[in-house]
C-alpha cells in the first residue's frame, strides 16, 4: 500500500490499514476541514500521513506547538462551524486540559473530535494515565474503538453525534489499536471545500462566570440526552447467550475475550461497550440481570468496573461484581489473551493450574538485553560527552542533570549517566528552577528543540527572572526526533510543507533575558568543552544552544564520505569504547578495538576523544 | 479455523514492518481475515522490533507462548528471545548474520554462540531454517534486501498460508519500483535456500 490510497481509495475498497491510518480515513470520510497535533507515540502517524496527503485533501494541517494550541486551533474552527480533528498521546491531553474543560461546556458547531492514544504498559511513555478519566472529569462523550476498522466507523459516527448534540467527542485508543494492523473497508470520501464563519455568541463562548453557570448547566442536559442515546445505541452489543457469567469490555481487552471465549467454547455472554461515555446505564442493568456471574475485563484503571457497581447500588440490587477490584485481575499494565483467560477461568471456578505450573518449569536462558539507544553520530553523544568532561575538569560534583522528552533522555543509561529528573514536556527548566533554589549543587537542564517550543520558554523566563543558577543545554538537532521527524516553529518549513517563518531559540532565549548565550557546533569537542567550562562558571542562567541536524536526517539517502579506522598506535585506553560509547565502536573477539564502516556516520567524535591520536580517516 | 499465526523479530532498522505489512496485503488479497500488531516508538532506536500476524479469524493480534507456527527472525539473538513463543509443529527462519547489542561489552550476558543458538532453535522448534540473508541480500544488490530474503525464506515453508505470486504483487505495490529487480533476487534467493533443506 501506498500512504496516497488513505486518499485515494474508492469506495468499497479494502485496505490493510493501521489505526492511525484508519482514523485519517475516517476524518477524510466525515469532509475534515481542519486537523491539527502535537506528535506524540502512539498517536505520531496519525499527523504524518496528514502531513503528507493534507495538500491533495483540501484541507488544513498542522504541527502545533503543542497539545493546548492543536486543541484550541481546532476549537476555534469548530466554533466557525468546520469539522475538526485533533489527536495526540495520552499525555498531550494533560497539556491541552485546560482548554479541554472550557470547550465542553461551551460546545462546537461544526463536529469536534478528540483522540487520545493512551498507552498502557508504558511502551513510550512517562506513565500509563487511564485518560477515560477525561470523559468523566470533563463530562465529554467518550468513544472507545478495538480495531481500525472501528476506528474508522466510529470517527464518523462521533462528528454526527457531535453535531447533533454540539459538544466535542473524545475518542481513546491505546497501543494496541493505534498499531493494529487490520482490512478497513472504506467509505466514499466528503471532497467539498468549507470555509468557516465564525457567528459571535460572547455569552455562550466567553465563559465568565454568568455565562459558565449557564453552559454548564446545559453541559448536564446535553449528557442527560446523550444517556439515552448511548442506552439505545447498537455500537454496545451483545455476543452470545450463554449465561454462566457475563463479561462486559471494551476495547482491546473485547478482543482478548472473544479469542478466549470462542477458543474455549466457554459459557460465556459478552456485552461490548463502544459508546462507553456517559456510560451505558440501562444496557448494563439488562445485561447484568441476564447472567448469573459478572466480570468487568478493561486495561488499567477500573473505571468501569466502578460504574457498574454505581449502577447496582442505584437500583437497589446485590451482585457481586468480579474484576481489578476484588483482584481477578492485575491493577496496572495492558492485558494480553493469557491474563483474560485465566480471569475468566477463575470467575467460572475452572482450574488454571495446570497452566500457571507450566509457565513456572521453562528455564529461562540468560540473554543480553538490546536497549535502544543514541545512533551513531548522534550530536547528543557528542554533547554528553563534552559536558561530561567539562565537569571533570573543573572537579564538579554531584551536578544534576534534570532531563527532558525526547531521544536525548536516551542519556540516562551509562556511560552519559546525564538525566536525573524527568516530570513531562519542559520540566527539565522548571525543575532546574527548582534544584537552583533547593540546592547548592550544580544544575545542567538537558531540553530537545522540539520540546522548547512546546514548553520550555515560560520556566526559562521563569529561571531568568528568578534569579536562578543554573545552565540549560538546548539541544536543537532541527526535528522532532523521537516520533518520527517531524517539523516544528525552529524550521523554515511547515507542516504541510510549505515555507515557513523560522523562529530563532537564539532570540528567544535573548529575549527571555539569560546573561550567557553561546551557539555551538556539537561536533566540535574543543569548542563545546571551552564552552561548557565557562557556562558551568556562569553566576546565573547560562544557555548553551547546540545546534547541529539529527543523523537520521542528515544521512538519509546520502553515501558517506570517508571510512574512519583505528590506527597502529592504539593501546586500547578504552576511552572511545567506554566514554563515548558509540554504537559503531565494538571490541572484536582477538581483544582489539574496531569500528563498523557500516553503522559509522563520519560525525569524528572519536577521532576528537581519542587521547593517542589513533583514531583517523582511512588513506584511499 | 484455525489461524496461522507468524512472529517476526528482529532490530530496528531491518525492514520488518515493511516485510509484515508485504505479508498482510497479500493474505488479505487472497481472502483471508488478516490482523497484525506493530510495536513502534523508542524500537527505532536500535532496539528490538516485533510484529504478530495473524491470518484466519482471529479477534485479536496478539501471539501468545507456545501459539506461533512460524518465527521470522531478521536477527539469531532475537529468534532465542522469542523461543517461547513457537507452537508444537511450528517452525523457525532465521537469519545467521548478528547484530551486536550496542551495550555488549558491557553486558553481564555474553552474545551466544551461534552454535548454542542454532543448537537451541532446533531442539525448541519442529524446523529450523537458519541462512545468512546479510551476504545473500549483498549477492543480490543491496543489503536493504535482507527483508525480502526472508520474505522468500518464509514463503517456502512448508504450510505457509500465501502464495508466492501474491507476495511478488505485494512487494510489487510496497517497495520502490527502482529497487523491485533486486529485492526479487533477494526474495526468490531466500525461497530456493530454505526449499532446498
Amino acid at each position: 500500500m501506498n500512504i496516497k490510497d488513505i486518499l485515494t481509495a474508492p469506495e468499497d475498497e479494502k485496505l490493510f490499514l493501521l489505526g492511525n491510518e484508519a482514523a485519517v480515513r475516517g476524518a477524510l470520510e466525515s469532509g475534515v476541514a481542519l486537523a491539527s497535533t502535537y506528535p506524540g507515540t502512539p498517536s505520531s502517524e496519525i499527523g504524518d500521513i496528514f502531513s503528507k496527503i493534507a495538500k491533495d485533501a483540501g484541507i488544513y494541517f498542522e504541527f502545533s506547538t503543542n497539545e493546548k494550541v492543536a486543541l484550541e486551533l481546532a476549537a476555534a474552527a469548530s466554533a466557525s462551524g468546520l469539522r475538526t480533528f485533533t489527536f495526540m498521546k495520552h499525555v498531550g491531553v494533560n497539556v491541552a486540559s485546560d482548554s479541554l474543560m472550557s470547550v465542553v461546556y461551551s460546545g462546537v458547531n461544526g463536529g469536534m473530535i478528540i483522540l487520545s492514544a493512551d498507552d498502557p504498559s508504558i511502551f513510550s511513555s512517562q506513565n500509563e494515565q487511564d485518560n477515560r478519566h477525561y470523559a468523566r472529569l470533563a463530562n465529554i462523550p467518550l468513544l472507545e474503538p478495538s480495531n481500525p476498522q472501528e476506528v474508522k466507523d466510529l470517527i464518523k459516527f462521533g462528528y454526527e453525534v457531535s453535531e447533533e448534540y454540539q459538544i466535542p467527542i473524545l475518542m481513546r485508543t491505546t497501543t494496541r489499536i493505534s498499531h493494529m494492523r487490520g482490512i478497513v473497508e472504506v467509505n466514499s470520501l466528503d471532497k467539498e471545500e468549507r470555509m468557516g464563519f465564525f457567528h459571535k455568541d460572547p455569552k455562550r463562548f466567553v465563559p465568565v462566570p454568568e455565562v459558565a453557570l449557564v453552559n454548564h448547566r446545559k453541559l448536564v442536559e446535553k449528557i442527560g440526552k446523550l444517556q439515552e442515546k448511548v442506552d439505545n445505541s447498537p455500537l454496545n452489543r451483545v455476543y452470545g447467550d450463554k449465561t454462566e457469567l457475563g463479561v462486559i469490555t471494551l476495547g482491546s481487552a473485547f478482543n482478548y475475550v472473544m479469542d478466549v471465549v470462542e477458543e474455549g467454547d466457554l459459557p460465556v455472554k459478552v456485552l461490548k461497550l463502544t459508546f462507553t461515555y456517559p456510560f451505558p446505564e440501562e444496557t448494563v442493568l439488562k445485561f447484568i440481570q441476564s447472567v448469573d456471574k459478572v466480570l468487568v475485563v478493561e486495561e488499567v484503571d477500573p473505571v468501569m468496573e466502578k460504574d457498574v457497581l454505581a449502577v447496582l447500588g442505584k437500583n437497589g440490587i446485590i451482585k457481586k461484581v468480579h474484576g481489578k477490584l476484588d483482584g481477578t485481575l492485575p491493577l496496572i499494565y495492558e492485558f494480553n489473551p493469557e491474563i483474560v483467560r485465566n480471569g475468566i477461568n477463575k470467575v467460572l471456578g475452572n482450574d488454571t493450574g495446570a497452566e500457571l505450573g507450566k509457565s513456572e518449569e521453562k528455564e529461562t536462558i540468560p540473554l543480553p538485553k538490546r536497549p535502544p539507544t543514541l545512533c551513531p553520530g548522534c550530536p547528543h553523544r557528542a554533547i554528553y560527552y563534552a559536558v561530561k568532561k567539562s565537569i571533570g575538569d573543573l572537579n564538579l560534583k554531584d551536578v544534576i542533570f534534570p532531563t527532558d522528552i525526547g531521544c536525548y533522555t536516551l542519556g540516562i543509561e551509562a556511560p552519559y549517566e546525564a538525566g536525573d529528573y524527568l516530570l513531562s514536556m519542559g520540566s527539565s527548566i522548571g525543575t532546574g528552577c527548582g534544584f537552583s533554589k533547593a540546592t547548592k549543587q550544580k544544575v545542567v537542564s538537558f531540553i530537545g528543540d522540539s520540546t522548547f517550543f512546546h514548553a520550555g520558554i515560560p520556566p526559562l523566563i521563569n529561571a531568568v527572572h528568578n534569579k536562578d543558577n543554573f545552565t540549560v543545554v538546548i539541544l536543537d538537532n532541527r526535528t522532532t526526533a523521537m516520533t518520527g521527524g517531524q517539523p516544528h516553529p525552529g524550521l523554515p518549513r511547515d507542516g504541510m510543507g510549505d515555507p515557513a517563518p523560522e523562529i530563532s531559540i537564539e532570540e528567544i532565549v535573548k529575549a527571555a533575558g539569560a546573561g550567557f548565550i553561546e551557539t555551538i557546533n556539537p561536533l566540535n569537542l574543543k569548542k563545546s568543552e571551552e564552552v561548557f567550562r565557562r557556562a558551568l562558571q556562569y553566576p546565573g542562567v547560562s544557555v548553551v544552544i547546540s545546534k547541529y541536524p539529527c543523523m537520521l536526517i542528515k544521512t538519509r539517502g546520502k553515501k558517506k564520505k570517508f571510512i574512519v579506522e583505528i590506527k597502529e598506535n592504539c593501546d586500547n585506553c578504552m576511552v572511545c569504547l567506554e566514554n563515548l560509547s558509540c554504537p559503531a565502536i565494538y571490541l572484536a573477539e582477538d581483544g582489539s578495538i574496531n569500528i563498523d564502516a557500516q553503522l559509522c556516520n563520519n560525525c569524528s567524535m572519536c577521532i576528537q576523544a581519542c587521547p593517542e591520536k589513533a583514531i583517523g580517516i582511512k588513506k584511499k | 479455523m484455525k489461524t496461522y499465526n507468524i512472529y517476526i523479530c528482529g532490530v530496528g532498522g531491518q525492514g520488518i514492518i515493511k516485510t509484515s505489512i508485504v505479508m498482510g496485503e497479500a493474505a488479505m488479497k487472497m481472502g483471508n481475515p488478516v490482523v497484525m500488531s506493530e510495536i513502534h516508538g523508542m524500537a527505532q532506536r536500535g532496539g528490538v522490533v516485533s510484529t504478530e500476524l495473524k491470518i484466519g479469524h482471529s479477534w485479536s493480534p496478539l501471539i501468545g507462548d507456545g501459539e506461533a507456527d512460524l518465527i521470522l527472525a531478521f536477527e539469531p539473538l532475537e529468534a532465542l528471545r522469542s523461543i517461547d513463543k513457537i507452537g508444537e509443529d511450528g517452525c523457525v527462519v532465521t537469519n545467521t548474520a548478528p547484530i551486536m547489542p550496542f551495550n555488549i561489552n558491557a553486558s553481564k550476558n555474553p552474545y551466544p554462540t551461534m552454535d548454542f543458538i542454532l543448537k537451541e532453535l532446533e531442539s525448541r522448534s519442529n524446523k529450523l531454517y537458519a541462512l545468512n540473508a546479510l551476504d545473500i541480500a549483498k549477492e543480490a544488490g543491496h543489503i536493504l534486501s535482507l527483508n525480502m530474503v526472508m520474505l522468500g525464506g518464509a514463503a517456502a515453508v512448508p504450510d505457509f498460508p500465501v502464495e508466492k505470486t501474491l507476495l511478488k504483487e505485494s512487494m510489487e505495490d510496497n517497495l520502490p519500483e527502482k529497487s523491485l529487480e533486486i529485492n526479487y533476487k533477494a526474495f526468490n534467493r531466500g525461497f530456493d535456500i530454505v526449499n532446498s533443506k
